[in-house]
């Protein structure tokens, strides 16, 4: 449980951080929380030669209301969604989303954009940034762009990310009273979800139901023709290729995205 | 007001929540300083052949002082369980074959602790891969054998008799099953470390995570061919054991030795990945019971038949299926009770004893064969059982299994938790939740349990001495590590020399101190260590009246101890001249040593009742509520014996449900981080209710049977039964362990299915 040697930088800037990448932006990597990094390069999967440590950039940790959207930015931590007053009337989804996450010592160190960033198909934040309809603000020398939650994650464990970019904000809509849920299924309170979904304002989000985040497109589509509940969250695993481990195969996953779709679609219907 | 029975709060504890433990890992010992630190280089595949092992590019890497192969360790591999078959010694570091994901190839000793991982990475070894043998039936057939020079892959069988095909033949009823008790790994938050040093004497010191110093000492000094006095082990503070650190690990040889071979101290302390492979996992039977009786409830005979898995080289795991048999009638006076067990290798890490150690095997053997024979003839799970029961009028009471029960009331335990849950209310409500077509519904699991205690080394050690201070200094054989020993022997000094118990330090863990001792597992260590601290007590006082006759002018039998003042006085003699026991002290050393020896184990009992919630449209499972009795005779420390059975219980409630060590079919484990390894936390636990019931033990004068084990002997059957008890309205019978919720899924699919 002893990483590989590697250099450690910490930018005193946000821009500092930019240039660094820019420089050394392929054998770098970006350490927020690093409660996901670490774990893997103490085990020896992940070597980098340098670590670019933001985790103290305190001009990344902010939750705003900016027009129809709330601003977060990207090194804002897990604990600190969880308590956001902003975020509890404007997107309560999010908190308590977050409030789901590992344990106390992780949401007191991990942040949204080093989850969202990380691509883990089985977290939870990003499944709910997606069913949000949230968009994912990158920094590079090259400039700032705007990535659509959808558009975002591309495979396990990848993302739209160039090498040299960073994740700086995450911006979503301010849901307000629309309803929501989050209904997480684990062996254990502070595992990683076998299956989750993510229910806001008729969008439906999917935890490790496949190599990415997924919508349940299909579910979706018939809330919107009106369909029942129990007949829209009946194809709350259309399309989906789940994993295989041994918690759960692929049959099991998918029994378990269509009832807690139900619920979940179920809890935001009453609230 | 005697202390005994009272809630004395851990004098350990403070340490432990401030400054915080001394780990073996921690030592600052300067005898160790300018230590090597040794990395093992370890095998990622589960049976192969080793072409080649190339270490000349670890060498040359930084810090690096020293890389061994098994070529260059002069020492005869170490047959790990003595009555195994001789082929099956575990090589130092493997040459020719590796056996299991994990074990050690090649030994690298670096100036840094940090440069070890990197220098390992340079060891090139050339595998070639042989098929893998994973489970216990495949090894039994010797398709592939593990040891070739053994001809089999059988470490041992015990009882060959073929079965009689007429065991069953007057029973109206018969139940047969098939059932796993699953392999689990000990998982202690403290993983294994040892460091040794030879001083300028020829002696070695070594320090070690353990739970016996004194046996650690002896296989030591056996596998380095050198005289037990020669080796001086040392426990610093131990972080959990649960039986996974008895005897010693041949990693500790291997420090011994390389630190003899360099000349220097070397350190070595293993990382969490390599405690999930290289530390010995526990149970790992497959069980064939068979149960036969007639329909008015009363079972006449019954069969275990047992496959264990030894893991590739064997250990204490090859002797465990000998508690099993003897543990298999369980409670029940049951008139034919037959038995056999074999135990083979397979490519997977070795297994010993783990919380219950044979015995826990038996219980949820015998268990699932009640509930499964009540099935049958749609008796009540728990009038079955206590129509089956040794009834009180028949102790001390020797069972077909061949123990010797000592004392008893099962029936009596029964009802106390049947009635402690409102069982009858239970099974209302579980009604009515079936009735309304409820998703969620209630299960609701009986167990009734004996085990054995002190059923490894029935004597134990005790030192005692009073200082001038008025102190006073206990050394015990016995070996906490978490316990709370240091507390419940100073209470049963204090008791009976009225030395505060603040005043009494208790030490243990140092072969030159004690050199002769039995630590702490099989739950023995109050009814074998604590009783002779009892003795020690009573000799001390003895010894004291013989020095105080002279003083006080008065004669030995007229002579008693004062607590109020840990004095002697002269009984029913107020305001005579009195002498305490620091006065003696300072006259002339006040010590005693003492043995004790019961000469034979004793038997703690109890019953469980889980509740749990079966969501049947996730398979999730929900304990909601336990009520435990764990009759372990009378109570020391109510703090101390809770504390025990809290944890046996949740470890219980943990195989039960979450936790299993998994191995692929290339012997690759798949449970080897704690993110995959299932074991719980308080979040998955209930609040636990404990009933009170304590029945002596005449085996010794305090009638202390152990605790330790009890709690997760109890839980597990009854948490395993509750869960299929939800389901039995399907015509499920039986889900094994751990009843995962894709586990419980299943069966309720194909359950529906067959329905359809």
């Amino acid at each position: 449980m002893i990483p590989v040697g590697f250099d450690y930088a910490r930018p005193d800037s946000l821009d500092a951080a930019v240039a660094l990448l820019a420089e050394r932006g392929d054998e770098a990597t970006i350490m927020a929380g690093g409660h996901s990094l670490l774990p893997v390069m103490k085990l020896r999967l992940a070597a980098p030669e340098l670590i670019v440590d933001i985790g103290r950039l305190r001009e990344l940790n902010y939750v705003k209301v900016d027009g129809d959207e709330v601003a977060i930015g990207a090194g804002t931590r897990h604990h600190d969604l969880e308590v956001s007053d902003v975020l509890a009337a404007e997107v309560p989804l999010l908190p308590a989303v977050a409030r789901t996450v590992g344990d106390p010592q992780v949401r007191h160190r991990g942040t949204i954009g080093g989850s969202l960033a990380h691509g883990d198909p089985a977290s939870d934040l990003p499944a709910a940034v997606l069913a949000l309809d949230g968009t994912i603000v990158l920094r590079s020398p090259r400039g700032q762009r705007s990535v659509p939650a959808t558009e975002f994650w591309t495979g396990v464990f990848t993302t739209a990310k160039e090498p040299d970019e960073l994740i700086v904000e995450i911006r979503v809509p301010r849901t307000g009273s629309a309803g929501w849920a989050y209904e997480k299924f684990t062996r254990r309170a502070n595992d990683w979800a076998i299956v989750a979904v993510a229910v806001v304002d008729g969008r439906v989000g999917l935890v490790n139901m496949g190599s990415t985040p997924l919508r349940a497109s299909a579910t979706e589509a018939a809330l919107a023709e009106g369909k029942s509940i129990a007949e829209a969250a009946a194809l709350a695993a259309e399309g989906t290729e789940p994993p295989t481990d041994t918690a759960g195969t692929p049959e099991y996953r998918k029994n378990l995205a269509r009832v807690l779709t139900r619920r979940a679609l179920e809890t935001a219907a009453g609230r | 007001m005697s202390i005994m029975g009272t809630r004395v709060v851990r004098v350990e504890d403070p340490v432990f929540l401030t400054r915080g433990a001394t780990y073996t890992d921690d030592l600052t010992d300067e005898r160790l300083t300018g230590a090597l630190h040794l990395t093992l280089v370890r095998s990622p595949i589960a049976h192969a052949t080793i072409t080649s092992i190339d270490v000349s590019a670890a060498r040359e890497a930084p810090g690096v002082v020293a890389v061994l192969t098994g070529e260059d360790i002069d020492l005869p591999a170490p047959l790990l369980f003595p009555g195994a078959n001789k082929a099956m010694v575990r090589p130092w570091l493997a040459t020719e074959r590796v056996r299991f994901v994990g074990e050690p190839v090649a030994a690298v000793l670096t100036e840094g602790r940090y440069q070890g991982p990197d220098a390992a990475e340079l060891v090139e070894v050339d595998y070639e891969p042989l098929p893998a043998v994973v489970d216990v039936h495949a090894s039994a057939t010797d398709e592939v054998l593990l040891f070739p020079d053994a001809g089999t892959n059988t470490a041992a069988v015990y009882n060959k008799e073929d079965p009689d095909p007429d065991f069953f033949a007057d029973c109206e009823v018969v139940v047969t099953r098939d059932i796993v008790n699953q392999r689990v790994a000990a998982a202690s938050l403290e993983t294994r470390a040892a460091s040794a040093v030879w001083g300028d004497d020829g002696r070695c010191t070594l320090f070690c995570s353990n739970q016996n110093a004194q046996g650690a000492r002896d296989e030591v000094a056996g596998w380095l061919g050198v005289d037990a006095s020669q080796i001086h082990v040392v426990l610093p503070d131990v972080g959990g054991g649960f039986g996974a650190k008895i005897g010693a690990d041949p990693e500790f040889g291997l420090v011994a030795w390389l630190a003899r071979h360099t000349g220097r101290p070397v350190r070595w302390s293993e990382s969490r990945s390599e405690n999930m492979t290289g530390m010995v996992q526990g149970r790992d039977q497959r069980q064939t019971i068979t149960i036969g009786g007639s329909r008015d409830g009363r079972v006449k005979a019954y069969r275990l038949d047992v496959v264990a898995d030894a893991g590739a080289y064997p250990r204490l795991g090859v002797f465990l299926p000998v508690f099993t048999r003897m543990m298999a009638p369980g409670t029940y006076d049951i008139e034919k009770v037959d038995s056999r067990a074999r135990v083979v290798v397979t490519n997977t890490t070795s297994t010993a004893a783990y919380r219950g150690a044979g015995r826990p095997e038996a219980t949820a053997a015998i268990e699932r064969a009640m509930d499964l024979f009540a099935a049958e003839i749609g008796m009540d799970p728990a009038e079955v059982r206590k129509i089956n029961v040794v009834p009180p009028e028949k102790f001390p009471f020797t069972t077909k299994g061949g123990a010797e029960y000592d004392s008893g009331e099962y029936a009596k335990a029964i009802d106390l938790a049947l009635e402690a849950s409102d069982y009858a209310g239970l099974r209302a409500e579980q009604k009515a939740r079936r009735e309304r077509g409820d998703a969620k519904l209630l299960g609701i699991g009986v167990s009734s349990y004996v085990e054995i205690t002190g059923g490894g080394a029935f004597a134990e050690n005790a030192s005692i001495e009073v200082h001038p201070d008025g102190s006073a200094l206990i050394w015990t054989g016995t070996s906490p590590h978490g316990q709370g020993h240091a507390t419940a022997w100073a209470m049963l000094a204090s008791d009976q020399l009225g030395i505060p118990v603040e005043k009494i330090t208790v030490r243990h863990g140092d072969t030159d101190q004690v050199p002769e001792g039995g630590g702490t597992m099989g739950s023995r260590s109050l009814q074998t260590g604590g009783v002779a601290v009892h003795k020690a007590s009573l000799e001390l006082i003895d010894l004291a009246k013989q020095r105080a006759a002279d003083i006080l002018e008065a004669s030995v039998e007229d002579l008693e101890v004062d607590t109020a003042n840990a004095a002697i006085v002269v009984r029913g003699a107020p305001g005579s001249p009195t002498v305490t026991f620091a006065q003696l002290a300072e006259r002339e050393e006040l010590k005693v040593k003492t043995v004790w020896d019961g000469k034979k184990p004793t038997f703690p009992f109890g019953s469980h009742v889980a509740v749990v919630e079966v969501d049947t449209e996730t398979g999730k499972v929900t304990v909601e509520r336990i009520w435990a009795v764990d009759d372990a005779g009378p109570v020391l420390n109510p703090l101390l014996c809770e504390g025990q059975r809290h944890g046996g219980i949740a470890q219980g409630i943990a195989q039960a449900l979450l936790e299993e060590v998994v191995y692929d079919p290339d012997g690759q484990p798949l449970t080897a981080t704690f993110a995959d390894y299932g074991f719980p936390s308080a979040a998955e636990l209930p609040s636990f209710d404990l009933v009170p019931m304590e029945t002596p033990t005449p085996i010794n004068p305090l009638g202390f049977k152990g605790i330790g084990e009890a709690g997760t002997i109890g839980s597990t059957p009854a948490v395993q039964s509750a869960v299929i008890d939800a389901l039995a309205h399907l015509g499920i019978r039986h889900i094994d362990m751990p009843t995962t919720p894709l586990r419980v899924w299943e069966a309720i699919q194909n359950a529906v299915k067959e329905d359809g």
